[in-house]
């Protein structure tokens, strides 16, 4: 090899990595331990826990009972109901955000992060505030006999509102870099507001709206704070998982039964995590070539 | 099918888009709306389109007035400045999108689509996404996709703006000859003067939410109505001075002003094009000595740059071939320029002489 060439190799090398080997090797191996330690140890110690007394003894604390039954049921249920709340009004309060221009439109897009800087246990309180029987809409309620909080409308309702953020922020980025020349062109051709909605908007945002609907979902399943508040904890009646978790492990005798419930909120967690790995390349592929067919402005 | 503007307004917060515009489109004719950016002209095709509802004034198409439509309810062919093409649909599912959704029967819409791509010479391209093609091949769907619904007109926003220059030249041949073929009310949106009068039957020149002239490009590039439009279609020589009696006194010239009545001086201008003067070896009346700076052959003409001392302006001259050979001019010459034609501007009233 020409000396000139491996010298300008050495130079390149150098400039790659400028730190000393044993700095590297210590950022290196302590990146390695947090995530060892605070995130993959705790997992494996869950599962082990809830198998340590054998596989019937977990099925058993899963399914052969109806509080743990019923509490799965609950969490699947409102997870459902709140994300097709925040699907349907994520995809309108995106729509209005990035394809209009009206006064207060900065407010609102920083009000749509409100829930991610409220603490949930304080949501779970502002709806007991209004809901509950202390309330401001609380003796109108009970007139009619709709029950609100200590019920599954209230739960629907805190964790709807716990995870608002998640479908508008990640459609709004993109929806912004779409502009409307599509849907106007849809128009143009005679297309009617829905059409125009299904067969140019929604296509165009789905790879987007899928990712915040799987955020949303996981927020959804795994909320306890505002949950905690509104629930009233009744059990088999208002118990969602993460609530039942807690119970148990507070309970004597029933430790095993808690790590099973949490293990299943983890397979959840786990099962979301390889979905959005998924996506987030087909999300990233649609950002850039939005960025590659709308860059062309001269 | 014509286009009636009557007395259009439109506002964008304290900006005026368009002050009072009326126009007409004859039927069967291709119009340019040639401006610089901020004329209004990309908002006036908008609102004949429908995508924009004017403050105040009417659209009519024909005799029906289309004010108060929705764009979907127009029947009007658009075609975007970036070309809007779905990006999630391919090239026949693009051109097929108008007769979707009017659920037109499946075997008319593979009919019409096979016959736009072969007007549009796309033949074969039907299965290729947007992102596959090149910029000419893209305008060209946008084309094919406004035409599929048979639209009563066609409206084009700067559909040459995004493209090489190679790429524009053909496409322009292209669209003249299209229209041609098919006889589509079009008006389209041009800030290139040269596009306008090749492709257009009509020219409306737009400044600052008015218009200026509108007219064949015959009449708008030989009578410019205005200044402003002298100035804005080609190169141009301008010299300032007075008019009086009958007689204009602009820089080193002096020319006779037909009609001129006014005894007390005015302040004039006078325009005079590239093509306008000629350049020669000796001496004449009127004629203005310099020094030729720079010689440039531009393909069929020849541009001189002169230099007059006396008046210190530098004047810009289109010389056709063989006049050129004739001269065969050398920078550092000395040279005598004299104007055959000259367009004289004063402030209240214009002179062509």
């Amino acid at each position: 090899m020409h000396p000139s060439f491996q010298r300008h190799k050495r130079v390149a090398g150098r400039m790659v990595a400028t730190e000393p080997a044993w700095l590297r090797f210590l950022l290196i191996g302590s990146t390695i331990g947090i995530v060892a330690g605070i995130i993959v140890i705790p997992m494996i110690f869950v599962f082990y826990k809830a198998f340590a007394n054998g596989f019937s003894t977990y099925w058993e604390n899963l399914f052969g009972n109806a509080e743990a039954r019923h509490a799965i049921k609950l969490t699947l249920i409102v997870a459902l109901a709140s994300v097709a709340i925040n699907t349907v009004c994520g995809v309108a309060a995106a729509w209005v955000l990035t394809k209009f221009r009206f006064p207060g439109r900065t407010f609102l897009l920083t009000l749509i992060d409100l829930p991610f800087a409220v603490s949930p246990v304080v949501a779970g309180l502002m709806f007991v505030l209004i809901f509950g029987r202390q309330g401001w809409c609380g003796p109108w309620l009970q007139e009619h006999g709709i029950r609100i909080i200590f019920s599954w409308p209230a739960l629907i309702l805190a964790t709807t509102f716990v995870t608002l953020p998640f479908v508008a922020r990640e459609l709004i980025p993109l929806m912004q870099s779409l502009g409307n020349d599509e849907e106007l062109a849809a128009v143009s051709l005679g297309a009617n507001p829905w059409q125009m909605f299904w067969r140019v908007t929604l296509p165009n945002i789905k790879w987007a709206l899928l990712f915040g609907i799987i955020q949303c979902n996981a927020r959804a399943i795994g909320e306890f704070g505002a949950v905690y508040v509104v629930s009233g904890r009744i059990s088999g009646e208002t118990d969602t998982m993460a609530v039942l978790v807690q119970k148990l492990y507070e309970s004597p005798g029933a430790m095993s039964a808690a790590y099973a419930v949490a293990s299943v909120l983890t397979l959840m967690a786990l099962a979301t995590l390889g979905l959005k790995l998924l996506l987030e390349q087909r999300v990233t592929q649609s950002l850039e070539e939005t960025a590659q067919t709308t860059g062309e402005a001269p | 099918m014509s286009i009636r503007v009557q007395d259009v307004t439109k506002k964008f917060g304290d900006f005026t888009a368009l002050n009072q515009i009326s126009l007409t489109v004859p039927t069967g004719q291709l119009t340019a709306l040639l401006g610089p950016s901020g004329s209004g002209k990309t908002t006036l095709l908008r609102i004949i389109a429908g995508l924009e509802a004017p403050d105040l004034g009417n659209i009519l198409f024909e005799d029906e007035d289309v004010t108060g439509r929705a764009a979907r309810d127009r029947n009007i062919g658009f075609v975007f400045q970036h070309y809007a093409l779905f990006r999630h649909m391919t090239v026949f599912e693009n051109v097929a999108f108008g007769m979707r959704v009017r659920s037109a029967p499946k075997a008319e819409v593979h009919e019409r689509v096979h016959e736009l791509l072969h007007l549009v010479r796309l033949e074969g391209l039907g299965n290729r996404y947007p992102s596959e093609l090149s910029g000419g091949q893209r305008q060209r769907v946008a084309l094919a996709r406004a035409l599929a619904v048979k639209p009563r007109m066609l409206l084009l926003d700067e559909p040459f703006g995004a493209l090489d220059a190679k790429v524009r030249q053909e496409l322009r041949t292209w669209l003249r000859k299209l229209h041609e073929e098919m006889p589509v009310t079009t008006v389209f949106v041009t800030h290139d003067q040269e596009e306008a009068f090749e492709v257009a039957d009509q020219v409306v020149v737009m400044r600052q939410g008015g218009i200026e002239q509108a007219g064949s490009p015959q009449e708008v590039f030989d009578h410019p109505a205005t200044p402003f439009v002298m100035d804005f279609i080609g190169n141009v020589n301008v010299f300032h001075g007075r008019v009086f009696g009958g007689q204009a006194e602009v820089g080193p010239f002096t020319l006779s002003v037909k009609g001129d009545t006014h005894s007390e001086p005015r302040t004039a201008t006078a325009y005079v094009r590239p093509h306008e003067l000629a350049i020669e070896r000796t001496a004449s009346a009127h004629s203005l000595a310099g020094r030729v700076v720079q010689v440039n052959p531009a393909g069929a003409v020849q541009r001189v740059r002169v230099f007059a001392e006396e008046f210190g302006i530098e004047l810009s001259v289109d010389l056709v071939r063989e006049r050129a050979q004739q001269l065969s001019l050398k920078v550092g010459e000395q040279v005598h320029v004299r104007p055959w034609a000259a367009r004289v501007f004063t402030p209240d009233q214009d002179y062509v002489i």
